[in-house]
């Protein structure tokens, strides 16, 4: 077998692996980690497929930065950190039905769909393209994306503000 | 395969040798700065053979793992802070004629790479079920995640002046010696505001290498040792070795990106690959000794002013330093 196709196996067998052990952990740190290892695996997989980029821009903003955010939530919204809180099972019946369903209709698509299988060409230029793309035909969504998050950033300043003010008493 | 093997082997041989030596160095200019020795009887000379007998007895030690622990995240966070920094190695230009991999997005893969290091110190932290590893842990979390945005605003700088991302095409670019007929072509005598630049990363990448002044992450006096309070034997020593070897990381950043790679300062003389080697480990190894002598000078800051020189002061001169170089790079 070739190394790529070793590596990929590797890979998806490390982004199911983690993301079975996410769902099914109970403790919901671990969950956390567990997201990690998946996120990686993703990142791997982008690389195996010459996307180079996308795989960096996985790793700076999922793990480095959604995940980072979830573990603080996690820990700092607990009651100390010695109590984990433990997650249960609700709604076991209704919940399998929807998920086998779901999976039922994906494979579904899956088998009949006429799939068309390309050599994946191989690029090195991927930043180029992508940068002359981006400030080229989709300089609108680009922009519009942009000002989305300045409005985020704003906004989240506005409510933490507001928040400390409250807290110390002061108008 | 093969030649995969020996080119991922060749940074670490780089790493691990360095890593002795820093050790020896950091204990050694610890001693000067403090009107001592330091290590003198291993060894001869100097004590030079410290660093291989401490590794010789952190082989032999008991690998404890507390019984509350999360093991397995326990056993693993070492290892992954290790393999963080030691992956983001594979795109430093270490000569004109070696560099791991030639990709086209270098700096940002290793900007992306580190940003695990933060990870792996909260999954130490939180593993080790201890109240003062978990306190380093967040500690460590927040610090990274702060001073990553001016580490990358400035880095962004040099990439707006540079117009590339691979590390190897912005050493090339900063060959010969014409800057105001004197000074070599390193990007840092460009033009005014790298100067800037290269002030805030200096400080961004001390803060994210743990050192003193912002090594709250494992300040002894308040934390026991933070993350690594818990950790012994082997498991301790990957963490001193991802740390010395993220500080070296961050370094051979700042040599690549402002003061000319693996360049020679004169020119052609003493240029070609083994010189160039030597040049860059050189430069590299200097910010480390400015690393090692700011940690013996200066005390440490307090929580609150690490965030307030971060977001206050490093973060809105980083974006106005690069919307000024972006003028500087319009008008001239």
């Amino acid at each position: 077998m070739e190394l790529t196709t070793i590596l990929f196996y590797l890979f998806a067998l490390v982004t199911l692996g983690s993301a079975a052990t996410m769902v099914f952990s109970k403790n919901i740190v671990h969950s956390a980690f567990a997201l990690m290892f998946t996120l990686m695996g993703v990142a791997a997989l982008y690389v195996l497929l010459y996307a180079d980029f996308l795989a960096a821009t996985q790793l700076l903003v999922y793990v480095g930065g959604i995940l980072i955010l979830i573990l603080f939530g996690v820990m700092l919204t607990s009651q100390g950190y010695t109590l984990s809180f433990k997650t249960i099972t609700v709604n076991l019946i209704p919940a399998s039905l929807i998920s086998v369903g779901i999976a039922a209709l994906l494979i579904f698509a899956f088998l009949t769909t006429d799939w068309t299988i390309s050599e994946v060409a191989e690029r090195t230029d991927t930043v180029y393209d992508l940068g002359m793309l981006l400030m080229g035909d989709y300089i609108l969504p680009f922009i519009a994306v942009g000002v989305l998050l300045l409005i985020a950033i704003i906004g989240a300043i506005l409510m933490s503000t507001r928040l400390s003010a409250e807290n110390e008493g002061v108008s | 395969m093969a030649a995969i093997l020996i080119h991922a082997a060749i940074p670490l041989t780089i790493i691990l040798v360095y890593a002795l030596v820093a050790i020896w160095g950091e204990r050694k200019i610890a001693g000067f700065i403090q009107d001592r020795l330091g290590p003198m009887r291993v060894g001869g000379w100097h004590g030079w053979a410290q660093s291989i007998a401490d590794l010789l007895k952190l082989i032999q030690k008991e690998d404890i793992i507390p019984t509350n622990a999360s093991r397995f995240l326990f056993k693993f966070a070492p290892f992954m802070m290790f393999a963080a920094s030691y992956a983001a190695f594979a795109v430093i230009p270490f000569s004109s004629a070696y560099i791991g991999s030639m990709i086209n997005i270098g700096v940002f893969y290793l900007l992306a790479v580190t940003s695990i290091l933060t990870l792996s110190v909260i999954m130490a932290g939180w593993a080790s079920n201890n109240k003062w590893s978990l306190l380093g842990g967040m500690r460590s979390a927040a610090q990274m995640v702060s001073y990553e945005v001016p580490t990358i605003a400035t880095v962004l700088t040099v990439v707006l002046v540079a117009g590339s991302l691979n590390l190897m095409t912005v050493t090339e670019m900063q060959a010969g010696n014409d800057t105001l007929g004197f000074l070599p072509n390193w990007l840092i005598f460009q033009n005014p505001f790298l100067i800037v630049a290269f002030i805030i990363f200096f400080i961004s990448i001390l803060a994210e290498s743990h050192r003193v002044p912002f090594d709250l992450p494992e300040s002894e006096s308040e934390l026991v040792g933070g993350y690594q309070t818990e950790y012994s034997g082997m498991r301790w020593a990957m963490f001193m070795l991802a740390e010395y070897a993220d500080m070296l990381l961050l370094s051979l950043l700042g040599a690549t990106l402002f003061f000319g790679g693996w360049n020679s300062p004169f020119g052609d003389f003493m240029g070609g690959p083994a010189w160039g080697f030597f040049w860059f480990m050189l430069k590299g190894l200097l910010l480390v000794f400015v690393m090692m002598w700011i940690r013996w000078t200066l005390p440490r800051y307090r929580v609150d002013q690490l965030m307030h020189i971060c977001w206050n002061i490093l973060i809105p001169l980083s974006f106005i330093n690069l919307v000024l170089t972006a003028l500087w790079e319009v008008i001239f």
